[in-house]
């Protein structure tokens, strides 16, 4: 049973290391299905757990210590309960379809068998994250899947920009994880243990609403949770991180590793709870997010952009959720955001290798299931092309020549406006009436989100696949061979009926959830008023975006019909301005400040005193003793010499006596 | 035992002396047959070591001189098992990358490293003050040559800067030696621990350990003189400073200041906890300007090494392991970094990373062992570094955890400094053409690189070993000085 456990980690690790040793004598299809059936395994794994624990909740001790000093123990333990098991099978029910996406979309890289090792070490990380029983654990893979992330965003290293988008991210993401050190640092000090069952215990005995200590822990935790899961104001590093490849941006940075945040605030929900004032903090954080993000989606151009900030803002409904304390529609959304974000970056992903058709397609013949556009060093989302094959504007009228990747991208699109009967719908509406019953600011910030999303998601399919094409590469853009189409297939098919994990009435997801997360957290009964609301305003938003968008662009060059906003279109393009900020004031402060204390303090300042004070002794002494040889090491001899003598001196005094 | 352990690679350094000066290959060999024995004894130690005795282990006693109560005295506990197996690592290490590095005179160098060698297990081992005082002194002189001769450009002005800086340190520790001894009347260590007795000079008396010791940590602001030392010195010699001879000023700490004077040391924690913190900060910041890969890893040392003071002076049970086992984890990754970039200056002879850029394209195993090692720098969890300054922090935290939280901030600080030094040499394009055709590591290079690369695994996922062959001396360390134990 034990063993059982920790296999879903243990089989990628055996892919990873297998391909890292052995993948230079190994073919695409050896690698690539090696990984993937890896992830496969451990998705069944994780499936056969569901069905013969019916959800745990159990302790698996490996008795393996891991860091254990004094008080301070940690064991390799992990907890297997309906939380992990939904958050697994996720994690390796998304990731293994990526996966099989991957071998299509990575063929013919020259550092194919290297992508494979990184998402391989990604799924191990990230189930360390959700199965791990203590926090300092759960840290582990908490910064390991940020590796991971660093590695595949700057995955094709030799543009600079990639290298650097992976450094902001890392960067950015350990900002949030010196506060999520702090916060265990505190935890350990004030319950003098970090395993979650004797923490949440411990929490409960103490009985108290808005004890300090626990406000800051849960604040310095949620920290954390605004690095890795992209909340105002760290959020800056997920629009970069879309350099990665397409799948890495479906994968970590939609559907799996940025949700981190999300499952640790319901993971440690009982502290969050006994901490309203923070809950308070989190849902109004979330809900700005989901507003911020969601305006500067509006403006975007570059496809990919487009959805990160989509992401930014769908995990601002995550997040505002949890605040509000309704972890099942937070994990709800969670879940069906996994799957329609995932569809939609993919058929993106889809969208570009038709674009870049054109400018490959002379060097490739056509196969199936095999566009190969990607050649390393010269990575396809460079900007190398002299079209950007992920600006909307040079798209348009891709429906005809993409119709499936135009059918699946609807229903992604549909879904995340929040349209009957689509996954997105049943659980977005559960967060909106949430925060109708429970904080009025949220609800409204939530429902200008809202609004957005449908706005913004119907502009991206008018002007990818609608109207006459704008460049050349998408006149011949063609649709993607079968090893792209069908995960987005099955993803698109989740996409439509993954509303059924909580549906109003059956409720499996509440009734799951709650020996986790309590009866307090489940979801409130369906909102008829509510639905009816927000599915108009979205009909009304996507119809908008379709006749202003319908004819608006009839060449690349053409002015957006939102420039017509002026300075507040200028505000959004660029938004909010925040990452212009953290780039020109506190990096450039910073890069000042090093500057400065390297060029000036430390070689002025502090050599400067060090060199000061020996050249005067030299002189002194020099003047002194006028037995200057002109040869400075031999003051340094000299000085040993006096010690030998020193020595001598006592050795023989004695021996004397 | 100890006795043999720390005189077996003199006896190397003899022979090699010996060897007629053509017979490189048989020097290069002999020095690292040395080594290896030492290093396999030193397993013997560790195996024979008894992890719940607090006490000193392997004592070897003898009169030496009487009238003053010296005496040659040795002996191996929890707090300096570590750091003897970390030297009888590193130097075969540094022996096995000398053979680029190091061309011409040598009989002399070999003879000097194992020399080394000898001088810091004496350093680690001795439990006589006076004996103590002759091997740390004795560690300076074989450094100094190693940066004097086989060094860079300013080999001698660097040298010079280390000597003096590190010798007007031990001159007032030598003081303060004397002192004690002759008003103790006894030079044994543990004697005058035992005695407990509160000098009523204890503060003069601290300040002049602690000077010493700081001076070699470095800890701000005594750093600058490491810099320079590491940028001139040849690559192995850059191993031993950093990984060995900075730990004998951190261990000195924990030996003399805490262990003999713990009034005073109480007093001087929070101004040594601050210069720490400033330390891990001051150093991450400068280390983010450098445009020498090599000065670059020097500050991360000043960085790094403050992480160990601060655990030192938490003066609890986390804080001292964790400082305990940083040290260990420095040598490890500080080590490995430097190995790092010497194989990169032997190539291409510059340390500028504005001439490097996508190397690891060009050298892909090479790239990935460099990735390894930042991220064992960084504190990647799963890696060694990590491990030592949570538990660290931990310690801190417990101590005043204003501080922990400044020198938390010192984790951002590391990945900004260290993925920048990678992304300027490893990532984006090259921006040399001198870069092109350069060969990836071979064998030697790498074997010389794994077992630090193994240990780094080891300790970031089974710390446990490490932990409880140092709890009990800790814990009888602070009880007999009176600390809080936590």
């Amino acid at each position: 049973m034990q063993l059982l456990v920790i296999l879903p980690i243990l089989f990628p690790l055996v892919g990873l290391l297998i391909n890292a040793f052995f993948g230079k004598h190994m073919s695409e299809g050896l690698i690539g299905g090696l990984a993937s059936s890896m992830v496969g395994l451990s998705f069944l794994v994780s499936a056969w757990l569901l069905f013969t624990s019916g959800g745990g909740p159990g302790i698996v001790d490996l008795s393996i210590p891991w860091i254990k000093v004094g008080t301070l123990d940690v064991p390799f333990g992990f907890l297997i309960d309906q939380l992990s098991l939904t958050m697994m099978l996720i994690v390796t029910g998304v990731g293994g379809l990526i996966h099989i996406y991957s071998i299509g979309y990575m063929h013919g890289d020259p550092r194919f068998q290297r992508f494979f090792v990184y998402m391989n070490l990604f799924i191990a990380s990230m189930l360390v994250l959700v199965m791990a029983d203590s926090f300092l654990l759960m840290f582990v893979g908490w910064e390991l899947v940020g590796l991971c992330s660093y590695l595949l965003i700057g995955f094709w290293f030799s543009n600079i920009h990639n290298a650097e988008a992976g450094r902001k991210a890392f960067v950015v993401n350990r900002i949030g994880d010196v506060g999520f050190i702090l916060g265990i640092l505190l935890i350990f000090v004030t319950f003098g243990t970090l395993t979650f069952p004797d923490v949440f215990a411990k929490v409960q005995a103490m009985n108290a609403v808005n004890a300090p200590v626990v406000v800051a822990i849960t604040l310095l935790l949620f920290v954390g949770a605004t690095g890795k899961s992209a909340q105002i104001p760290l959020f800056v590093w997920l629009p970069d991180a879309m350099a990665g490849p397409t799948p890495v941006s479906a994968l970590i940075h939609a559907a799996t590793m940025v949700t981190a945040g999300i499952y640790m605030m319901t993971r440690a929900h009982v502290l969050y709870v006994a901490a309203p004032d923070t809950q308070t903090v989190v849902a109004l954080v979330g809900a700005l997010t989901a507003f911020l993000a969601g305006s500067v989606a509006l403006t975007q151009f570059d496809i990919k952009k487009v959805l990160a900030y989509s992401t930014i803002s769908q995990l601002g409904f995550m997040v505002a959720a949890a605040g509000m304390g309704a972890y099942v529609s937070s994990v709800f959304h969670l879940a069906t955001h996994a799957f329609f974000k995932a569809l939609l970056f993919l058929a993106a992903g889809s969208v570009i290798h038709g674009m870049e058709h054109l400018s490959k397609g002379e060097e490739e013949s056509e196969r199936s299931g095999a566009p190969g556009p990607h050649k390393a060093p010269a990575p396809a989302h460079s900007g190398e092309h002299t079209v950007d094959p992920q600006d909307m504007r040079n798209m348009g009228g891709l429906r005809t020549r993409m119709p499936l990747t135009f059918v699946v991208y609807c229903i992604g699109g549909l879904a995340l406006a929040g349209m009957p009967p689509f996954a997105g719908f049943w659980s977005k509406d559960e967060i909106v009436s949430a925060a109708l019953a429970r904080n009025p600011l949220v609800f409204g910030l939530l429902a200008i989100s809202a609004i957005f999303t449908a706005f913004y998601i119907g502009r991206q399919l008018v002007m990818v696949f609608f109207g006459k094409p704008r460049s050349e590469e998408a006149a011949h853009a063609v649709e993607s061979g079968s090893a792209m189409t069908v995960p987005l297939v099955f993803l698109a098919v989740f996409a439509t009926i993954a509303g059924i994990l909580n549906l109003p009435g059956l409720d499996s997801l509440s009734h799951w959830l709650v020996p986790v997360v309590g009866q307090a957290a489940e979801a409130l009964p369906f909102n008829i008023g509510v639905a009816t609301l927000f599915t108009v305003l979205a009909l009304v938003m996507l119809y908008g975006a379709w006749a202003l968008y319908r004819s608006a662009y009839v060449k690349a060059g053409d002015a957006d019909p939102l420039t017509r906003l002026g300075g507040l279109y200028t505000f959004l393009l660029r938004a909010w301005f925040v990452d212009w900020f953290f780039q020109n004031v506190i990096v450039k402060l910073f890069y000042a400040g090093s500057t400065f204390l390297a060029r000036v303090l430390d070689i002025g300042g502090i050599d400067g005193t060090v060199n000061g004070v020996g050249i005067m002794v030299r002189d002194v002494s020099a003047s002194l003793r006028k037995v200057q040889t002109g040869l400075v090491r031999s003051y340094g001899l000299m000085m040993l010499l006096g010690v030998v003598l020193v020595v001598a001196y006592f050795v023989l005094s004695a021996s004397m006596r | 035992m100890l006795s043999v352990i720390i005189f077996l690679p003199l006896v190397g350094a003899v022979l090699v002396a010996l060897l007629p000066r053509s017979a490189t290959a048989a020097m290069r060999i002999a020095a690292l047959v040395f080594s290896l024995a030492t290093f396999a004894l030193s397993v013997a130690l560790l195996i024979g070591f008894n992890n719940a005795q607090s006490g000193y282990q392997y004592v070897e006693s003898v009169d030496w001189i009487k009238t003053y109560g010296i005496g040659y005295k040795l002996g191996m506990d929890g707090i300096s098992i570590w750091l003897v197996m970390l030297t009888t690592v590193i130097f075969p290490i540094a022996i096995l990358s000398s053979t680029e590095a190091i061309r011409d005179r040598q009989k002399e160098y070999y003879a000097l490293v194992l020399l080394m060698e000898t001088a810091t297990l004496g350093v680690f081992l001795a439990l006589d003050m006076f004996l103590f005082y002759v091997f740390w002194e004795f560690a300076l002189v074989p450094m100094y040559f190693i940066i004097g001769m086989w060094g860079g450009e300013k080999r001698i002005y660097a040298t010079m800067k280390f000597f003096v800086y590190t010798m007007a340190g031990s001159l007032l520790m030598l003081l303060a030696i004397l002192y004690v001894g002759f008003s103790g009347g006894t030079f044994d260590l543990t004697a005058l621990v035992a005695k407990n007795s509160a000098w009523a000079a204890s503060v003069p008396l601290f300040l002049a350990f602690a000077i010493a010791f700081v001076i070699k940590v470095p800890l701000f602001p005594f750093h600058s003189w490491l810099p320079d030392a590491h940028t001139e010195a040849p690559t192995p010699g850059s191993v031993i400073l950093a990984a060995v001879l900075l730990k004998m000023g951190a261990y000195g700490l924990i030996r003399f200041n805490l262990a003999l004077f713990p009034e005073a040391s109480r007093l001087f924690a929070p101004l040594m906890m601050i210069l720490a913190v400033i330390g891990i900060l001051y150093g991450a910041i400068v280390a983010f300007a450098q445009t020498d890969a090599k000065r670059l890893v020097a500050y991360s040392s000043v960085s790094h090494m403050g992480y160990i003071v601060l655990g030192i002076f938490s003066m609890n049970a986390l804080g001292l392991q964790g400082a305990l086992l940083q040290m260990v984890n420095h040598g490890i990754s500080t080590g490995g970094l430097f190995l790092i970039v010497g194989y990169l200056y032997e190539r291409r002879h510059t340390r500028e990373m504005a001439r490097f850029g996508g190397i690891w394209g060009k050298m892909p195993l090479y790239g990935t062992l460099a990735l390894l090692f930042v991220l064992s720098s960084v504190g990647l969890p799963a890696l060694n570094g990590f491990v030592g300054e949570f538990v660290i922090l931990q310690g801190a935290f417990q101590a005043n955890w204003v501080w922990a939280a400044f020198a938390s901030l010192g984790m951002i600080l590391s990945a900004v400094y260290l993925l920048t030094f990678y992304q300027k040499i490893f990532l984006g394009e090259s921006r040399d053409t001198a870069n092109d055709g350069l060969r990836d590591v071979n064998t030697r290079e790498v074997v010389t690189v794994v077992p630090l690369l193994v240990l780094a695994l080891v300790i970031g996922l089974y710390s446990l070993p490490f932990f409880s062959a140092m709890g009990a001396s800790v814990t009888n360390l602070l009880t007999v000085a009176g600390l809080a134990v936590k």
